[in-house]
């Protein structure tokens, strides 16, 4: 059983004193920054990934990890507790939760919440771990080329996804690439679009790209209209379930986490479309359709499971192929770099204890999350009160500090600043700025793989049509191009999106 | 969902095209290379192509049959204080040293808001600095000087 051999390995790496520690810590700050209204997940790893820099990667990336879960649970506290989900993913469990904790049941909304996740979070780990070696090893066969269209395939993919136009976010994810080569060119050394600076050479920092676009930009946006927030956020009491509610939720669990699991290894918010899905399905097949939006719990225990789910085996292609399913997955691309790792198939071979403690340490945090965040409610009902006055001067300031020792560099701090203006208008005009954020952080490999793809072809471009793999993986790309674009298709896809609008 | 002639829309391909060409041009002065040998210049030159091109089609799209969107009001005390405190830590953080410019930052940023008083932004950037600097500097380690040369250390 190499299977479990693997994974006594990871345990035994991530059980260690030091890792259980951060792995709390990380579970435990990513639930609080992401508990606080208005910051997704994104926001909240981009925020706290420097604080990691200074660890051994095994625990710096375990570390990350529980921000990110911690984080995504947290956010969905927010939209039950107070209606304002930090990120789409999250928007579908304000519609019934939100509804049920005006009802009074806050507590089962929450339970439900985490007991969800917690189960789809098991179930999504061992799949993770089942599925990860066999597809590494098909991915170290991969050319510079079969590479290159599969970060292609990977970024139409996301395109098809994600909301909104895809014209739009064609457009991001090119302009992405772009900004991606700024600083110096890896054959030649040629500083490009650095206007003579010495602090751009090394190129513009991800985590400026991500704290500007996904924390400037969503402040600059929440302080358009200020208003006192309505915080209702009452007493949440009754935590755990009725045998009625506990009757409930079980299908909803398992069919939640088997959606999330299988879509969240798609590109680009495979965990969004995975929570919409699964509130779709659960509206349709329930008996009682009328209760959707009104506060039943299935509306709440399947999307989350389903998030959840998504969330951990978004760790897939990252770990296998080293490409981001979501920003978040780009920044954990960031940190492995900053560790000296390159995230591909070959970080199961070089690095087994790295990876399965990685793996186990999911678990773990699923665990810890559990434990924490049922007993720690009242705690996050009062970080809730936190007025925003208070809230985004420390954003914008933390933000600021963060990036700034990433190396310190003026111009990553400078770089916030432009990005955030930048973000705040492309997402005013109707653009999402997800795919700006992968188009970035995979720029870079497209232009390694085309140019040695072309130098090792002589420069004949029919490399990528007459390699399989890449043949293959090309043909799919226009096909996900194709179905993004149809109008037909649109529509029907608007229409699974708009179940909550 | 209705469509129509949408600023926002033309204003993005407007963006888009700005930007786009500003890297064809920058690319053009880098050498170019042979498809063997591509030089620094030819990939940005054809991601900035395709940028010029996208930025068109959204700008083209948003005259005749664009999404409607409404651009909605800007915060542009908000946006102004923000950038400000932003380049001012960058700017200074060298050369006065952690304790000013946190607490100069922290103070701008509060005053963002157009509801805040400027006893409680006094008050909630104090706390910002005291907090960060147990938070950074005390607690991660971080390597940066309390206080700067300007301030004569």
């Amino acid at each position: 059983m190499e299977l479990l051999d693997n994974l006594a390995l990871g345990f035994s790496t991530a059980l260690l004193v030091q890792n259980v520690l951060y792995c709390f810590v990380g579970v435990l700050l990513g639930t609080a920054v992401g508990v606080l209204p208005g910051i997704g997940p994104t926001a909240t790893v981009a925020m706290l990934l420097p604080i990691t820099f200074s660890f051994e990667p095994v625990t710096a990336l375990i570390m990350l990890a529980g921000i990110y879960y911690g984080a995504q649970y947290g956010g969905s506290t927010t939209a039950i507790l107070i209606n304002l989900p930090g990120e789409s993913s999250a928007a579908v469990t304000a519609l019934d939760g939100h509804e049920m904790a005006r009802q009074g049941r806050a507590g089962p909304a929450l339970a439900a919440a985490a007991i969800g996740s917690f189960v789809a979070g098991t179930v999504a780990t061992v799949a993770l771990a089942a599925a990860a070696p066999p597809l590494a090893s098909v991915a170290l066969r991969f050319g510079p080329a079969d590479y290159f269209s599969l970060v292609l395939f990977g970024l139409i993919v996301s395109i098809a996804l994600a909301r909104g136009s895809a014209l739009k976010a064609l457009a991001m994810i090119a302009l992405g690439v772009l900004l991606g080569t700024v600083g110096q060119d890896i054959y030649t050394g040629t500083p490009r679009f650095v206007f003579e600076q010495r602090e751009l050479y090394g190129g513009i920092d991800f985590v400026s790209v991500a704290v500007g676009l996904f924390g400037v930009a969503e402040i600059l946006r929440n302080l358009e209209n200020e208003q006192t927030r309505t915080a209702i956020v009452s007493k949440v009491t009754n935590l755990w379930p009725t045998r009625e509610d506990r009757r409930r939720i079980i299908a909803p669990i398992l069919r939640g986490t088997g959606l999330g699991a299988a879509l969240g290894v798609l590109p680009g918010g495979g965990h969004v479309l995975a929570s919409f899905t699964s509130y779709a399905v659960e509206k349709r097949i329930s008996k009682r359709p009328q209760e959707f939006g009104r506060g039943a719990i299935e509306g709440v225990a399947g999307p989350e499971s389903a998030n959840n789910a998504a969330a951990q085996t978004s760790f897939i292609p990252l770990l296998t192929l080293g490409l981001p399913a979501h920003p978040v997955m780009a920044l954990m691309i960031g940190a492995f770099i900053v560790h000296g790792i390159t995230p591909g198939p070959n970080v199961i071979n070089d690095e087994p204890a790295l990876f399965w403690g990685l793996i186990a340490s999911m678990w773990i945090g699923n665990v810890l999350l559990l434990l924490l965040n049922l007993p720690l409610i009242g705690l996050w009902v009062r970080m809730l009160r936190i007025p925003y006055q208070v809230l985004f001067p420390m954003i914008i300031l933390f933000a600021a500090i963060g990036t700034y020792s990433l190396n310190f560099n003026a111009y990553d701090v400078y770089a916030i600043a432009f990005f955030g203006i930048l973000g705040y208008i492309l997402i005013k005009c109707g653009c999402e700025p997800a795919p700006l954020l992968l188009g970035f952080v995979l720029g870079p490999l497209l232009e390694e793989n085309l140019r040695r793809s072309l130098i090792i072809s002589r420069g004949d471009p029919s490399v990528f049509v007459t390699r399989p793999i890449s043949a293959a993986l090309l043909a799919l790309a226009v096909v996900a191009l194709v179905v993004a674009v149809l109008p037909t298709i649109r529509r029907r896809r608007a229409v699974v999106f708009a179940e909550d609008e | 969902m209705e469509r129509r002639r949408s600023l926002p829309d033309v204003l993005a391909g407007g963006i888009f095209v700005l930007i786009g060409g500003a890297f064809v041009v920058g690319a053009l002065g880098y050498e170019l290379g042979t498809p063997t040998r591509m030089g620094p210049g030819a990939f940005p030159l054809l991601v900035g192509a395709a940028v010029v091109a996208l930025g068109l089609a959204i700008a083209g799209k948003g005259l005749v049959a664009g999404e409607v969107i409404s651009f909605g009001p800007v915060p542009w005390r908000a946006v102004a204080v923000i950038v400000l405190a932003v380049l001012f830590f960058g700017f200074t953080i060298r050369r006065l040293g952690f304790v000013p410019t946190t607490a100069v930052t922290a103070l701008l940023t509060t005053l963002a808001s157009a509801r805040v008083r400027l006893l409680t932004a006094v008050a909630v950037a104090a706390g910002l600095t005291v907090a960060s600097t147990l938070i950074f500097v005390v607690g991660l380690q971080l390597r940066i000087p309390l206080w700067g040369p300007w301030l004569g250390f």
